[in-house]
């Protein structure tokens, strides 16, 4: 059905296969390339950004940085077609951005204001945009697995040739409704496409300390008669298309894939993470951000296609950077919610003053 | 009028609404071939097909989830539990998903979901299969919860359910669905929220909602016949939103209130009644609330002791008359 762990491409030097020949990537031009390097990019700028902001205590709760994984958000969302949608967990940041959420929507919800994508009521573990096909944002470890399935369940329902992009972590194969969710998604053939962003780490668990198989996650999918793959994370070409070939299929034979990328987080679980140096060595974050850093990577790989050199580089970080200031500006000048916007958004009948928002009571404050 | 049962007016509301509008589904477990466990769903499968009616595999948490999915893309799936008490497998999904999707998006994704099923003691099937968790669904600002208590409340309440555009729990319960009642031909809402005056009453208020309705009217007969008590029974049918100005206005008429409630009694429905009679009209209380509520203990099996354990005519009778 697919390849096994043990015949992965190593993490060191090239990859075996050049999935820039791949159909999907053949045809890329100088432009999109460009694209997903400044699209990497605006993901770090804006988290460095946001990160200052935390450490300023101009944010309140959790702050789970994507830093390290931009070529997995980059890579998969960047495919998306009209009638294709997205789920994820808390770490949204990166989603958010690649499927076109702005830089000062998001940052401004970071703040808790009301000019924020969720007028400060979600903050960063719940950034949504219907209009984007983006469904979120969910704070309950596993939680969007099923929404994920549902979302992909009305495409199939209303005959619309889609797929639901549904993100789930390493630590997040082990709840039971994943599970329910990949039975029904193979038995109900549902084009969705689960995808395992192993970062090695769940909190401050390693892989190895939470899955009783441990050189694989995507296997398990082998329980439920789904196709699976493994990706190399950092190479961006290879998650475009082992990615693509999971929409296709989802697209043409409503069957659904797991998909397991492998990448890595260079930050704590999220900032309020103290331990973040205790459970894995400085030196291995280290390593990864010398050998593996996926900007990095796809910037040479863009130099030696000679589309890129350090004058465009700069250009495109400058922009990124500048984007970032602007969104923290946006935010920080930006009004927090009045109190009475407390009790809207609700319920629907309620907000639109419909007859059925209007019998009874809904809210019981005094 | 046509007299049909509790289970047959449910039935009607859904083929109508299935017949209505092409985005509704009905799912869960054995209500397609089956016909459903209870027979709520009787006939809606040959009627309306595999695409319409959905058998699932027993994944309480993974197919309520996939209705909060569909429901946000603009489905509006009914969703059958077998029992409420296996809502607590997908609590995840009801709670944090359909109960506070819309809020966390700031009003961006609506979920007009429908979850059904019986929620009640007095079968005998022990404490796993007894719970009523109208008060906890109801804890959830987000979610609303209806409890009918008549075949025409059934009827009426479950079509306002499925129209709704925000997520509704509708607590049916296993000994009414053979109850007879007369149920209009045609078509009928209930809107949710609106509170039913089942007797009219001057000297005592008996508020509950689903089955204890029922026991609640039978006390009051009682009442009337041996100790010449005029008892109100007011049906709330919608726990939330809660139809606050019909139970004040019949405290304010009678001046007492007992509360019935097949809820535990800590932090139970009633509870929060009370509370809010108290906050209201103290004034015009001539005596302490009361509540008869479900004995605080699980529920137990053994089948005369399970009786006695919900509430009854007779203990509602003697809260009654201990403030007479
Ligand atoms: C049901 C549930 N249990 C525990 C948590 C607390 N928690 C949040 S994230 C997390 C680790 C998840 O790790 P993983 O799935 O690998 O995702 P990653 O954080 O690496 O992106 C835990 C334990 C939670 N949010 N939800
Ligand atoms: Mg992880």
């Amino acid at each position: 059905m697919s390849v096994t762990r043990a015949e992965k491409p190593k993490k060191t030097g090239r990859n075996p296969v050049d999935y820039a020949k791949a159909p999907i990537n053949a045809d890329l031009t100088k432009e999109q390339k460009l694209g997903f390097l400044a699209d990497m990019l605006r993901i770090r700028r804006f988290e460095q950004a946001s990160l200052k902001l935390y450490q300023q205590g101009k944010m309140g709760g959790f702050l789970h940085l994507y830093i390290g994984q931009e070529s997995v958000a980059v890579g998969t969302l960047a495919l998306m077609g009209d009638h294709d949608h997205a789920i994820t967990a808390y770490r949204d940041h990166g989603h958010a951005l690649v499927v076109g959420m702005s830089m000062n929507e998001c940052m401004a919800e970071l703040l808790g204001k009301a000019t924020g994508c969720s007028k400060g009521k979600g903050g960063s573990m719940h950034f949504f945009a219907p209009d984007k096909n983006f469904w979120g944002g969910h704070g309950i470890v596993a939680g969007q697995t099923p929404l994920g399935l549902g979302i992909a369940y009305a495409l199939k329902y209303k005959d619309l040739k889609g797929c639901c992009l549904t993100y789930i972590g390493d630590g997040a194969v082990n709840q039971g409704v994943y599970h329910e969710s990949l039975n029904l998604a193979s038995l109900w053939d549902i084009p969705v496409v689960y995808i395992i962003e192993n970062n090695q780490y769940s909190m401050g668990t390693s892989l190895a300390r939470s899955s009783a198989i441990k050189s694989c996650l995507a296997e398990r999918a082998e329980g439920y008669k789904i196709d699976w793959d493994i990706v190399n994370g950092e190479d961006l070409y290879e998650v475009r298309a082992k990615t693509w070939d999971a929409i296709e299929r989802a697209h043409e034979k409503c069957r659904p894939t797991v998909l397991e990328i492998d990448t890595y987080r260079y930050y704590g679980h999220s900032v309020a993470d103290a331990n973040a140096k205790k459970y894995r060595k400085p030196e291995e974050i280290e390593f990864y951000k010398q050998n593996h850093d996926p900007i990095t990577l796809w910037e040479n790989r863009l130099k030696e296609e000679g589309i890129l050199d350090e004058a465009e580089l700069k250009k495109v970080d400058e922009a990124a950077k500048k984007e970032a200031a602007a969104a923290v500006q946006f935010a920080e000048d930006s009004p927090f919610p009045e109190p009475e916007d407390i009790f809207s958004d609700i319920y629907y009948e309620v907000d639109m003053g419909t007859e059925s928002g209007q019998t009874g009571r809904h809210f019981f404050n005094d | 009028m046509p007299v049909i049962t509790y289970r047959q007016a449910l039935n009607d509301a859904l083929a109508e609404e299935l017949e209505r509008d092409e985005n509704v589904v009905v799912m869960g477990e054995e209500v397609a071939e089956y016909n459903g466990a209870y027979k709520i769903t009787e006939g809606l499968w040959k009627r309306f097909g595999d695409k319409r009616v959905v058998d699932t595999p027993i994944s309480e948490a993974g197919f309520i989830g996939l209705g909060v999915g569909a429901a946000m893309m603009g489905l509006r799936p009914v969703m059958e539990l077998m029992f409420w008490s296996f809502a607590y497998v997908a609590y995840d999904q009801i709670i944090n998903n359909a109960g506070c999707v819309r809020y966390m998006s700031g009003g961006l994704i609506n979920c007009p979901l429908v979850i059904r099923g019986p929620a009640n003691g007095g079968t005998n099937v022990g404490a796993t299969h007894s719970h009523t968790p109208e008060n906890f669904l109801a804890n959830t600002p987000g979610l609303k919860v209806v409890s009918p208590a008549t075949p025409y409340d059934a009827k009426g309440l479950m079509k306002a359910a499925i129209r709704d555009n925000d997520p509704v729990c509708v607590m049916e319960n296993t000994l009414l669905y053979g109850d007879q009642g007369e149920v209009p031909e045609g078509e009928y809402i209930i809107p949710i929220g609106v509170a039913d005056i089942k007797r009219e009453g001057t000297d005592v208020s008996l508020i509950a909602h689903g089955r204890a309705v029922l026991t609640a009217l039978a006390a009051a007969h009682r009442l009337h016949e041996e100790f010449n008590i005029s008892a109100e029974v007011v049906d709330l049918r919608s726990i939330r939103p809660l139809d606050q100005e019909t139970v004040l206005n019949s405290v304010r008429k009678t001046h007492r209130a007992v509360l019935v409630d097949e809820n535990k009694p800590f932090c139970g429905v009633s509870a929060q009644i009370a509370s809010m009679i108290q906050e209201h009209v103290f004034d015009d209380l001539d005596a302490p609330v009361q509540r008869v509520c479900s004995l605080d203990a699980p529920a137990i099996y053994s089948p005369p002791l399970e009786a006695l354990q919900l509430p009854t005519a007779d203990r509602i009778i003697q809260k009654v008359l201990a403030i007479s």
